[in-house]
C-alpha cells in the first residue's frame, strides 16, 4: 500500500472499531467509519449520542478505550498531539473566541503559533474576513463582545480555516443562532465547501441541517452507528431512530 | 519636638512600607505560582487551601509569638515579621489566582486546546490574562490587610508604624497612637486606590 495512487484512496479519517467510555459508561461502541478527502460527513444524533465525543477522538482531545482513530493514515496516538490539533480546524458551538483578543488576533491564533511572518498573517486575516463577508477594516480591531452571535460564529469559522488545515471539525456550530442567521451560515458553509473543498465532520442534532450540508450522514444512537448513507439514502432509512429524525422534517 | 515627630513619622512609615513591600513581594512570588498549581492539580487543592486558611485563622499577635522560637525564620526582628505577614497574605492571593483561572470560560480553554496550544501557551496567553483582574483583586485585599497587620510588628522589634501605637498605648498618649494609626490608614487607602485602579484598567474577563 505505497505510492501516490493509494494516498488518494486513503481515507483522511478512519474509525476502526472505536469504543469510548467514561467511568465505565459506554459513550461510543465499535464505530467503523471512513471519511474520504473532500466530503462533508454529518454526525447526526440526539444529545448524549456520542457525536461530540467522536470529534474529540478525531483531533486527539480524547483517545479511544479500544480500537483506533487514524488521521492521514496514522493513529491519533502516534501523532504529536500539538501537530495533530494544528492540522485540524475546530469550530465549537460556544465559539470559544478569546474575549481579550481582537477579531484579527483570534483569527491569527494558529498562524502565529506556527510562526508565520507578520505580513503573511495580516494578509491571511484580511482574506478570511473577506471570505466570511466581513469588511476587514470594520472588523479587524473589534473584540468578540462587540459582535453579534452570527458574526462571532463567522470569526470562529475563519479562525478554524486560518492555517489552511485539510480537515475541519464542526460541533453544532450554528445550534445557538436564530433560524435566519443559521440558514445564512449554512449557505456560506456550502459555498466554502465548494470553494475550498475541505474535508469536514459536522455534528448536529438538526436533521434538516444534516440533509442540507452532508455528502453523507452518519446517524448515532446510544453510541452506535445506526445508519451511514448519503442524504437520499438516509431519507429511505428504516431504523427507528432514523424514522424519529425524519419525522422532524 | 515637632520636627522630631515629623521625621519619626517619615522614618517609621518608610520602615512600615519596606516590611509590607517585602512581605507582599514574597507572598505574590509564592501565591501566584501556587494558585496556578492549585488550578492544575486538584489533588493538592484541599491541602494547600487548608494550610493557607489555617494560617489565616491564627491571631496575628499569637503567630508572631509562635514564630519567635522557630530556628532560621524566627527570632526577634524584621525577618519574623515578614514571615508572619507572608503567611497572612498568602490565602487571598492563592485563592484568587486559583478562582481566577478556574473561572475562565470552559469553551475558551477548550478551543485553545483544540487549536493546538500547549499547556504553557494556554496559561500565559489565555488563562493568566483572563484571570488577571481576579488575581489583582486578591493582591489588593492582601496588601490592605498586611498594612494593618504590620503595625503589630513593633511588638517583636520589627519596627514600622506600630512603634508609635505601642508607645502611645504604654504612655496613654493618644497623639502617639494617632501618629501611627493615621499614616497606616493613609497607606492602606492609597494602596487600595492604586491597586483598584489597576484592577479596573485590566480588560474585563
Amino acid at each position: 500500500m505505497t505510492g501516490s495512487w493509494s494516498n488518494e484512496l486513503m481515507p483522511l479519517v478512519e474509525f476502526r472499531n472505536v469504543s469510548y467510555e467514561i467511568a465505565g459508561r459506554r459513550i461510543l461502541s465499535n464505530i467503523e467509519l471512513a471519511i474520504d478527502p473532500g466530503e462533508t460527513l454529518v454526525l447526526l444524533g440526539r444529545s448524549g449520542s456520542g457525536k461530540s465525543t467522536a470529534l474529540k477522538l478525531t483531533n486527539g482531545m480524547l483517545f479511544p478505550a479500544s480500537g483506533e482513530v487514524r488521521v492521514e493514515g496514522r493513529s491519533t496516538r502516534e501523532w504529536d498531539p500539538i501537530r495533530l490539533k494544528r492540522r485540524i480546524g475546530y469550530v465549537i458551538q460556544d465559539v470559544g473566541l478569546f474575549p481579550h483578543f481582537t477579531v484579527a488576533e483570534n483569527i491569527a491564533l494558529v498562524p502565529k503559533l506556527e510562526e508565520w511572518s507578520a505580513s503573511r498573517v495580516a494578509g491571511r486575516v484580511d482574506q478570511l474576513l473577506e471570505t466570511m463577508g466581513m469588511a476587514p477594516a470594520d472588523f479587524r480591531a473589534r473584540y468578540p463582545r462587540e459582535l453579534s452571535g452570527g458574526q462571532r460564529q463567522r470569526v470562529g469559522v475563519a479562525r478554524a480555516l486560518a492555517a489552511d488545515p485539510p480537515l475541519l471539525l464542526f460541533d453544532e456550530p450554528f445550534g445557538a443562532l436564530d433560524p435566519v442567521i443559521r440558514t445564512e451560515l449554512q449557505q456560506q458553509f456550502l459555498e466554502l465547501q465548494r470553494n475550498f473543498k475541505k474535508t469536514a465532520i459536522f455534528v448536529t442534532h438538526d436533521v434538516r441541517e444534516a440533509l442540507r450540508l452532508g455528502t453523507r450522514i452518519a446517524l448515532l444512537a446510544d453510541g452506535k452507528l445506526e445508519v451511514l448513507a448519503d442524504p437520499a439514502g438516509f431519507q429511505r432509512a428504516h431504523t427507528a431512530e432514523a424514522r424519529a429524525f425524519l419525522a422532524c422534517l | 519636638m515637632r520636627e522630631d515627630l515629623a521625621s519619626d513619622i517619615l522614618r517609621l512609615t518608610a520602615e512600615h512600607l519596606t516590611l509590607v513591600a517585602s512581605a507582599m513581594a514574597i507572598a505574590i512570588l509564592l501565591g501566584v505560582p501556587l494558585g496556578i498549581l492549585l488550578a492544575r492539580r486538584p489533588a493538592v487543592r484541599a491541602w494547600l487551601l487548608g494550610f493557607a486558611s489555617v494560617a489565616q485563622t491564627i491571631p496575628s499577635l499569637a503567630l508572631f509569638g509562635f514564630l519567635i522560637p522557630v530556628p532560621f525564620i524566627g527570632g526577634i526582628g524584621k525577618r519574623t515579621v515578614i514571615v508572619a505577614l507572608v503567611l497572612y497574605a498568602l490565602l487571598p492571593i492563592l485563592r484568587n489566582t486559583f478562582v481566577g483561572i478556574a473561572s475562565v470560560d470552559a469553551a475558551v480553554v477548550d478551543s485553545a486546546v483544540a487549536m493546538g496550544m500547549t499547556g504553557n501557551q494556554i496559561l500565559r496567553q489565555v488563562q493568566l490574562p483572563l484571570a488577571a483582574r481576579t488575581i489583582i483583586a486578591g493582591i489588593r485585599v492582601a496588601t490592605v490587610a498586611t498594612i494593618g497587620t504590620a503595625t503589630i510588628a513593633a511588638a517583636i522589634g520589627g519596627g514600622g508604624l506600630g512603634v508609635f501605637i505601642f508607645r502611645g498605648i504604654n504612655s496613654v498618649d493618644t497623639a502617639q497612637i494617632l501618629a501611627g494609626a493615621i499614616p497606616s490608614a493613609a497607606l492602606a487607602l492609597i494602596a487600595d486606590g492604586g491597586l483598584g485602579w489597576i484592577e479596573r484598567k485590566l480588560s474585563p474577563a
